[in-house]
Protein backbone atom coordinates (compact mmCIF):
# COMPACT_ATOMS: atom_id res chain seq x y z
CA UNK A 1 0.00 0.00 0.00
CA UNK A 2 1.29 3.35 -0.95
CA UNK A 3 1.61 5.67 2.16
CA UNK A 4 -0.75 8.11 2.44
CA UNK A 5 -3.33 6.46 -0.11
CA UNK A 6 -6.09 4.73 2.77
CA UNK A 7 -6.74 1.23 2.59
CA UNK A 8 -10.27 0.86 1.20
CA UNK A 9 -11.05 -2.38 1.71
CA UNK A 10 -10.37 -2.13 5.19
CA UNK A 11 -12.28 1.75 5.42
CA UNK A 12 -15.45 -0.35 3.54
CA UNK A 13 -15.29 -3.16 6.75
CA UNK A 14 -15.27 -1.08 8.92
CA UNK A 15 -18.36 1.10 7.71
CA UNK A 16 -20.04 -1.57 6.56
CA UNK A 17 -20.15 -3.34 10.22
CA UNK A 18 -21.04 0.20 11.91
CA UNK A 19 -24.95 1.17 12.27
CA UNK A 20 -23.72 4.51 10.30
CA UNK A 21 -23.89 2.15 6.93
CA UNK A 22 -27.80 1.32 7.50
CA UNK A 23 -28.96 4.58 8.29
CA UNK A 24 -26.87 6.09 5.80
CA UNK A 25 -27.70 3.69 3.00
CA UNK A 26 -31.53 3.49 4.29
CA UNK A 27 -31.60 7.68 4.14
CA UNK A 28 -29.89 8.25 0.85
CA UNK A 29 -32.35 5.39 -0.58
CA UNK A 30 -35.42 7.02 0.59
CA UNK A 31 -34.18 10.39 -0.86
CA UNK A 32 -33.00 9.16 -3.93
CA UNK A 33 -36.67 7.54 -4.83
CA UNK A 34 -38.77 10.59 -3.20
CA UNK A 35 -36.77 12.57 -6.12
CA UNK A 36 -37.61 9.87 -8.27
CA UNK A 37 -41.11 9.93 -6.72
CA UNK A 38 -41.55 13.68 -7.40
CA UNK A 39 -40.17 14.01 -11.08
CA UNK A 40 -42.45 11.18 -12.28
CA UNK A 41 -45.51 13.58 -10.87
CA UNK A 42 -46.49 10.81 -8.22
CA UNK A 43 -47.08 8.12 -10.56
CA UNK A 44 -47.94 5.15 -8.43
CA UNK A 45 -45.76 2.45 -10.31
CA UNK A 46 -42.74 4.95 -8.61
CA UNK A 47 -43.84 4.13 -5.69
CA UNK A 48 -40.70 5.23 -3.15
CA UNK A 49 -40.97 2.05 -0.72
CA UNK A 50 -40.58 -0.06 -3.69
CA UNK A 51 -37.78 1.88 -5.42
CA UNK A 52 -35.71 2.43 -2.22
CA UNK A 53 -36.15 -1.23 -0.76
CA UNK A 54 -35.16 -2.78 -4.24
CA UNK A 55 -32.35 -0.64 -4.44
CA UNK A 56 -30.72 -1.57 -0.49
CA UNK A 57 -31.29 -5.06 -1.63
CA UNK A 58 -29.68 -4.80 -4.30
CA UNK A 59 -26.43 -3.23 -2.50
CA UNK A 60 -26.56 -5.60 0.37
CA UNK A 61 -26.61 -8.15 -2.20
CA UNK A 62 -23.65 -6.96 -4.03
CA UNK A 63 -22.14 -5.91 -1.55
CA UNK A 64 -22.53 -9.21 0.34
CA UNK A 65 -23.54 -7.51 3.67
CA UNK A 66 -26.32 -9.28 5.71
CA UNK A 67 -29.62 -7.51 6.55
CA UNK A 68 -29.14 -8.29 10.44
CA UNK A 69 -25.91 -6.11 9.58
CA UNK A 70 -28.06 -3.47 7.68
CA UNK A 71 -30.85 -3.65 10.06
CA UNK A 72 -28.34 -2.63 13.34
CA UNK A 73 -28.29 0.87 11.87
CA UNK A 74 -31.72 0.92 9.87
CA UNK A 75 -33.53 0.01 13.74
CA UNK A 76 -33.30 3.66 14.32
CA UNK A 77 -35.76 4.42 10.96
CA UNK A 78 -37.76 1.06 11.83
CA UNK A 79 -38.02 2.18 15.39
CA UNK A 80 -39.78 5.57 14.54
CA UNK A 81 -42.79 3.51 12.70
CA UNK A 82 -43.81 2.95 16.14
CA UNK A 83 -43.97 6.82 17.25
CA UNK A 84 -45.47 7.79 13.30
CA UNK A 85 -47.60 5.57 13.85
CA UNK A 86 -48.96 7.16 17.13
CA UNK A 87 -48.82 10.73 15.33
CA UNK A 88 -51.52 9.19 13.07
CA UNK A 89 -54.11 10.24 16.05
CA UNK A 90 -53.34 13.85 15.51
CA UNK A 91 -55.15 14.49 12.18
CA UNK A 92 -57.75 11.77 12.97
CA UNK A 93 -58.37 14.20 15.86
CA UNK A 94 -58.90 16.93 13.46
CA UNK A 95 -61.65 14.83 11.76
CA UNK A 96 -63.36 14.08 14.73
CA UNK A 97 -67.09 15.82 14.49
CA UNK A 98 -67.38 14.28 10.80
CA UNK A 99 -66.48 10.81 11.86
CA UNK A 100 -68.58 11.23 14.55
CA UNK A 101 -71.43 11.59 11.85
CA UNK A 102 -70.30 9.16 9.49
CA UNK A 103 -69.37 6.52 11.71
CA UNK A 104 -71.87 3.88 10.36
CA UNK A 105 -71.05 3.36 7.03
CA UNK A 106 -66.92 3.42 7.57
CA UNK A 107 -67.50 0.73 10.07
CA UNK A 108 -69.71 -1.58 7.85
CA UNK A 109 -67.11 -0.55 4.64
CA UNK A 110 -63.70 -1.57 7.21
CA UNK A 111 -66.16 -5.10 7.68
CA UNK A 112 -66.76 -5.47 4.69
CA UNK A 113 -62.82 -5.35 3.34
CA UNK A 114 -61.97 -7.16 5.86
CA UNK A 115 -64.19 -10.28 4.92
CA UNK A 116 -63.37 -9.82 1.60
CA UNK A 117 -59.56 -9.59 2.07
CA UNK A 118 -59.40 -13.08 4.02
CA UNK A 119 -62.02 -14.91 2.11
CA UNK A 120 -60.46 -14.53 -1.22
CA UNK A 121 -56.97 -14.42 -0.04
CA UNK A 122 -57.29 -17.85 1.57
CA UNK A 123 -59.89 -19.45 -1.79
CA UNK A 124 -57.43 -18.35 -4.44
CA UNK A 125 -54.42 -19.67 -1.97
CA UNK A 126 -56.18 -22.82 -1.91
CA UNK A 127 -57.28 -22.86 -5.17
CA UNK A 128 -53.52 -22.64 -6.35
CA UNK A 129 -52.54 -25.53 -3.99
CA UNK A 130 -50.68 -23.58 -1.58
CA UNK A 131 -49.35 -24.95 1.67
CA UNK A 132 -51.19 -24.86 4.77
CA UNK A 133 -48.84 -22.75 6.19
CA UNK A 134 -49.09 -20.50 3.60
CA UNK A 135 -52.83 -19.95 3.39
CA UNK A 136 -53.04 -19.32 7.12
CA UNK A 137 -50.31 -16.73 6.86
CA UNK A 138 -52.30 -15.15 3.85
CA UNK A 139 -55.18 -14.44 5.76
CA UNK A 140 -54.03 -11.86 7.87
CA UNK A 141 -52.32 -9.76 4.93
CA UNK A 142 -54.35 -7.02 4.95
CA UNK A 143 -54.31 -6.04 8.62
CA UNK A 144 -51.54 -3.78 9.50
CA UNK A 145 -48.23 -6.24 9.89
CA UNK A 146 -47.73 -6.46 13.66
CA UNK A 147 -51.30 -7.12 14.05
CA UNK A 148 -51.46 -9.74 11.75
CA UNK A 149 -47.89 -11.15 12.32
CA UNK A 150 -49.49 -12.14 15.93
CA UNK A 151 -52.66 -13.35 14.35
CA UNK A 152 -51.04 -15.24 12.00
CA UNK A 153 -49.65 -17.53 14.51
CA UNK A 154 -53.00 -18.00 16.03
CA UNK A 155 -54.12 -19.48 13.34
CA UNK A 156 -51.19 -21.74 11.95
CA UNK A 157 -49.39 -19.35 10.12
CA UNK A 158 -46.12 -18.30 10.20
CA UNK A 159 -45.18 -14.45 12.17
CA UNK A 160 -42.42 -14.20 9.62
CA UNK A 161 -44.22 -14.98 6.37
CA UNK A 162 -46.90 -12.99 7.50
CA UNK A 163 -44.88 -10.06 7.62
CA UNK A 164 -43.72 -10.25 3.89
CA UNK A 165 -47.69 -10.93 3.18
CA UNK A 166 -48.06 -7.76 4.63
CA UNK A 167 -45.72 -5.71 2.95
CA UNK A 168 -46.83 -7.24 -0.55
CA UNK A 169 -49.95 -6.13 -0.15
CA UNK A 170 -49.20 -2.73 1.04
CA UNK A 171 -47.32 -2.15 -2.10
CA UNK A 172 -49.57 -4.11 -3.92
CA UNK A 173 -52.51 -1.93 -2.71
CA UNK A 174 -49.99 1.27 -3.02
CA UNK A 175 -49.44 0.59 -6.98
CA UNK A 176 -53.22 -0.38 -7.58
CA UNK A 177 -55.27 2.63 -5.40
CA UNK A 178 -55.25 4.84 -8.19
CA UNK A 179 -55.63 3.03 -11.62
CA UNK A 180 -59.03 1.32 -9.56
CA UNK A 181 -60.30 4.58 -7.80
CA UNK A 182 -60.13 6.31 -10.97
CA UNK A 183 -61.51 3.53 -13.24
CA UNK A 184 -64.73 3.64 -10.30
CA UNK A 185 -64.69 7.28 -10.60
CA UNK A 186 -64.43 8.12 -7.14
CA UNK A 187 -64.47 11.99 -6.71
CA UNK A 188 -64.20 12.17 -2.67
CA UNK A 189 -60.54 11.63 -1.53
CA UNK A 190 -62.10 10.55 2.00
CA UNK A 191 -63.80 8.02 0.38
CA UNK A 192 -60.79 7.35 -1.59
CA UNK A 193 -58.26 7.10 1.39
CA UNK A 194 -60.04 4.90 3.33
CA UNK A 195 -60.67 2.44 0.86
CA UNK A 196 -56.99 2.31 0.24
CA UNK A 197 -56.57 1.76 3.89
CA UNK A 198 -58.90 -1.11 4.32
CA UNK A 199 -56.94 -3.03 1.63
CA UNK A 200 -53.29 -1.81 2.21
CA UNK A 201 -52.68 -0.77 5.26
CA UNK A 202 -49.21 1.30 6.41
CA UNK A 203 -48.02 1.20 2.58
CA UNK A 204 -51.54 1.99 1.30
CA UNK A 205 -51.73 4.95 4.32
CA UNK A 206 -48.31 6.34 3.28
CA UNK A 207 -49.05 7.02 -0.43
CA UNK A 208 -52.32 7.90 0.64
CA UNK A 209 -50.42 10.97 2.63
CA UNK A 210 -48.28 11.69 -0.49
CA UNK A 211 -51.13 12.84 -3.15
CA UNK A 212 -53.47 14.39 -0.17
CA UNK A 213 -54.09 14.87 3.23
CA UNK A 214 -57.60 14.30 3.52
CA UNK A 215 -57.35 10.88 1.98
CA UNK A 216 -54.20 9.92 4.07
CA UNK A 217 -56.28 11.14 7.26
CA UNK A 218 -59.16 8.53 6.50
CA UNK A 219 -56.11 6.02 5.53
CA UNK A 220 -55.34 5.71 8.78
CA UNK A 221 -58.51 5.82 10.14
CA UNK A 222 -59.66 2.65 7.88
CA UNK A 223 -56.29 1.15 8.88
CA UNK A 224 -56.31 0.98 12.70
CA UNK A 225 -60.20 0.27 12.63
CA UNK A 226 -59.16 -2.47 10.45
CA UNK A 227 -56.47 -3.64 12.73
CA UNK A 228 -58.69 -3.04 16.18
CA UNK A 229 -61.38 -5.58 14.17
CA UNK A 230 -58.57 -8.08 13.30
CA UNK A 231 -57.24 -8.47 16.30
CA UNK A 232 -60.32 -8.80 17.77
CA UNK A 233 -61.99 -10.90 14.83
CA UNK A 234 -59.64 -12.55 12.85
CA UNK A 235 -58.26 -15.11 15.03
CA UNK A 236 -61.83 -16.63 14.86
CA UNK A 237 -62.76 -15.32 11.59
CA UNK A 238 -59.59 -16.59 10.18
CA UNK A 239 -59.86 -19.99 11.56
CA UNK A 240 -63.54 -20.85 10.66
CA UNK A 241 -62.94 -19.62 6.75
CA UNK A 242 -59.16 -21.77 6.52
CA UNK A 243 -61.80 -24.44 7.61
CA UNK A 244 -64.59 -24.05 5.64
CA UNK A 245 -62.76 -22.98 2.21
CA UNK A 246 -59.37 -25.50 2.64
CA UNK B 1 -41.23 20.08 17.88
CA UNK B 2 -39.32 18.67 20.63
CA UNK B 3 -41.74 18.87 22.95
CA UNK B 4 -44.36 17.40 20.65
CA UNK B 5 -42.09 14.59 19.99
CA UNK B 6 -41.56 13.86 23.65
CA UNK B 7 -45.09 13.87 23.84
CA UNK B 8 -45.64 11.46 20.98
CA UNK B 9 -43.31 9.07 22.82
CA UNK B 10 -44.31 9.00 26.15
CA UNK B 11 -47.91 8.12 24.65
CA UNK B 12 -46.24 5.57 22.72
CA UNK B 13 -44.51 3.98 26.06
CA UNK B 14 -47.84 4.58 27.00
CA UNK B 15 -49.57 1.99 24.69
CA UNK B 16 -47.02 -0.29 25.10
CA UNK B 17 -47.30 -0.88 29.19
CA UNK B 18 -51.04 -1.03 27.87
CA UNK B 19 -50.33 -4.15 26.22
CA UNK B 20 -48.01 -5.31 28.65
CA UNK B 21 -50.43 -4.91 31.50
CA UNK B 22 -53.18 -6.65 29.32
CA UNK B 23 -51.39 -8.87 26.85
CA UNK B 24 -53.36 -8.17 24.12
CA UNK B 25 -51.90 -9.25 20.31
CA UNK B 26 -52.97 -5.32 19.28
CA UNK B 27 -49.74 -3.69 19.54
CA UNK B 28 -48.25 -0.77 21.52
CA UNK B 29 -48.19 1.83 18.73
CA UNK B 30 -51.94 1.20 17.92
CA UNK B 31 -52.90 1.74 21.27
CA UNK B 32 -51.17 4.44 21.72
CA UNK B 33 -52.64 5.83 18.74
CA UNK B 34 -55.63 5.51 20.10
CA UNK B 35 -54.74 6.84 23.63
CA UNK B 36 -53.95 10.08 22.24
CA UNK B 37 -56.73 10.13 20.12
CA UNK B 38 -58.55 10.11 23.45
CA UNK B 39 -56.51 12.69 24.66
CA UNK B 40 -56.68 15.16 22.19
CA UNK B 41 -60.59 14.53 22.00
CA UNK B 42 -60.87 15.68 25.28
CA UNK B 43 -58.52 18.44 24.84
CA UNK B 44 -59.99 20.23 21.66
CA UNK B 45 -56.95 22.15 20.44
CA UNK B 46 -53.81 20.36 19.89
CA UNK B 47 -50.96 21.53 21.29
CA UNK B 48 -49.08 23.32 18.13
CA UNK B 49 -45.64 21.20 18.92
CA UNK B 50 -47.44 18.09 18.83
CA UNK B 51 -48.81 19.33 15.40
CA UNK B 52 -45.95 20.18 14.00
CA UNK B 53 -44.02 16.89 15.04
CA UNK B 54 -46.81 14.52 13.53
CA UNK B 55 -47.22 16.21 10.16
CA UNK B 56 -42.66 15.76 9.70
CA UNK B 57 -43.15 12.58 10.61
CA UNK B 58 -45.94 11.90 8.64
CA UNK B 59 -45.01 13.64 5.36
CA UNK B 60 -42.32 11.09 5.25
CA UNK B 61 -44.25 7.84 6.17
CA UNK B 62 -43.10 5.64 3.91
CA UNK B 63 -38.85 5.92 4.89
CA UNK B 64 -40.03 3.98 8.01
CA UNK B 65 -41.53 0.71 6.08
CA UNK B 66 -38.24 0.74 4.29
CA UNK B 67 -36.05 -1.62 7.09
CA UNK B 68 -38.77 -4.13 7.48
CA UNK B 69 -39.50 -4.53 4.09
CA UNK B 70 -35.81 -5.12 2.94
CA UNK B 71 -36.07 -8.44 5.15
CA UNK B 72 -37.93 -9.90 2.67
CA UNK B 73 -34.88 -10.97 0.77
CA UNK B 74 -34.04 -13.39 3.76
CA UNK B 75 -37.45 -15.39 2.49
CA UNK B 76 -36.43 -15.06 -1.48
CA UNK B 77 -36.42 -19.02 -1.69
CA UNK B 78 -39.68 -20.09 -0.04
CA UNK B 79 -41.12 -17.37 -1.77
CA UNK B 80 -40.30 -18.39 -5.20
CA UNK B 81 -41.23 -21.97 -4.63
CA UNK B 82 -45.30 -21.06 -3.97
CA UNK B 83 -44.62 -17.83 -6.30
CA UNK B 84 -48.27 -17.96 -8.27
CA UNK B 85 -50.36 -19.09 -5.14
CA UNK B 86 -49.32 -16.07 -2.87
CA UNK B 87 -49.10 -13.45 -5.36
CA UNK B 88 -52.27 -14.35 -7.18
CA UNK B 89 -53.91 -14.57 -3.69
CA UNK B 90 -51.97 -11.02 -2.95
CA UNK B 91 -53.46 -9.04 -5.76
CA UNK B 92 -56.82 -10.66 -5.84
CA UNK B 93 -58.01 -10.02 -2.15
CA UNK B 94 -56.19 -6.83 -2.36
CA UNK B 95 -58.31 -5.72 -5.08
CA UNK B 96 -61.28 -7.14 -3.81
CA UNK B 97 -60.40 -5.31 -0.26
CA UNK B 98 -60.20 -2.13 -1.70
CA UNK B 99 -63.30 -2.35 -4.17
CA UNK B 100 -65.97 -3.25 -2.23
CA UNK B 101 -65.52 -0.92 0.49
CA UNK B 102 -64.94 1.92 -2.07
CA UNK B 103 -68.16 0.73 -4.26
CA UNK B 104 -69.95 0.74 -0.61
CA UNK B 105 -68.96 4.77 0.36
CA UNK B 106 -69.32 5.79 -2.72
CA UNK B 107 -73.10 4.75 -2.71
CA UNK B 108 -73.73 5.67 0.70
CA UNK B 109 -71.83 9.05 1.27
CA UNK B 110 -72.62 10.58 -2.17
CA UNK B 111 -70.06 10.95 -5.08
CA UNK B 112 -68.87 14.54 -4.23
CA UNK B 113 -65.74 16.04 -4.39
CA UNK B 114 -64.75 16.77 -1.10
CA UNK B 115 -61.98 19.08 -0.78
CA UNK B 116 -62.96 21.77 2.15
CA UNK B 117 -62.36 25.36 2.75
CA UNK B 118 -59.15 27.41 1.35
CA UNK B 119 -57.19 23.75 0.02
CA UNK B 120 -58.47 23.46 -3.42
CA UNK B 121 -56.12 25.34 -5.16
CA UNK B 122 -52.87 23.71 -3.16
CA UNK B 123 -53.72 20.34 -2.83
CA UNK B 124 -55.73 19.24 -5.21
CA UNK B 125 -54.57 18.34 -8.10
CA UNK B 126 -55.96 18.58 -11.42
CA UNK B 127 -56.38 14.38 -11.98
CA UNK B 128 -57.52 12.65 -9.16
CA UNK B 129 -54.46 10.31 -8.46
Amino acid sequence: MKPGLPNLAEIWVYLAATPLFGLTLTLVAYVAADALYQKFDKHPFANPVLISVSGVVAVLTLSGVPYQTYFEGAQFVHFLLGTATVALAVPLARLWSELKARALPLLCAVALGGAASVLLAVGTATLLGASPVFVASLATKSVTAPIAMGIAEQIGGSPTLAAVFTLMTGICGALMATPLLNALGMKDWSARGYAVGVAAHGMGTARAWSVHPRAGAYASLAMGLHGILGALLLPYVGKWVIGFVA
Amino acid sequence: MLRGLALLLVFQSLGEVAVRATGTVVPGPVVGMVLLFVFLVARKNPPESLVQAADGLLSHLAIFYIPAAVGVMLYAKPLAEQGLAWFAAIVVSTLGAMLLPALLLKRWLGNQPDTPRGESATSSEGTRR
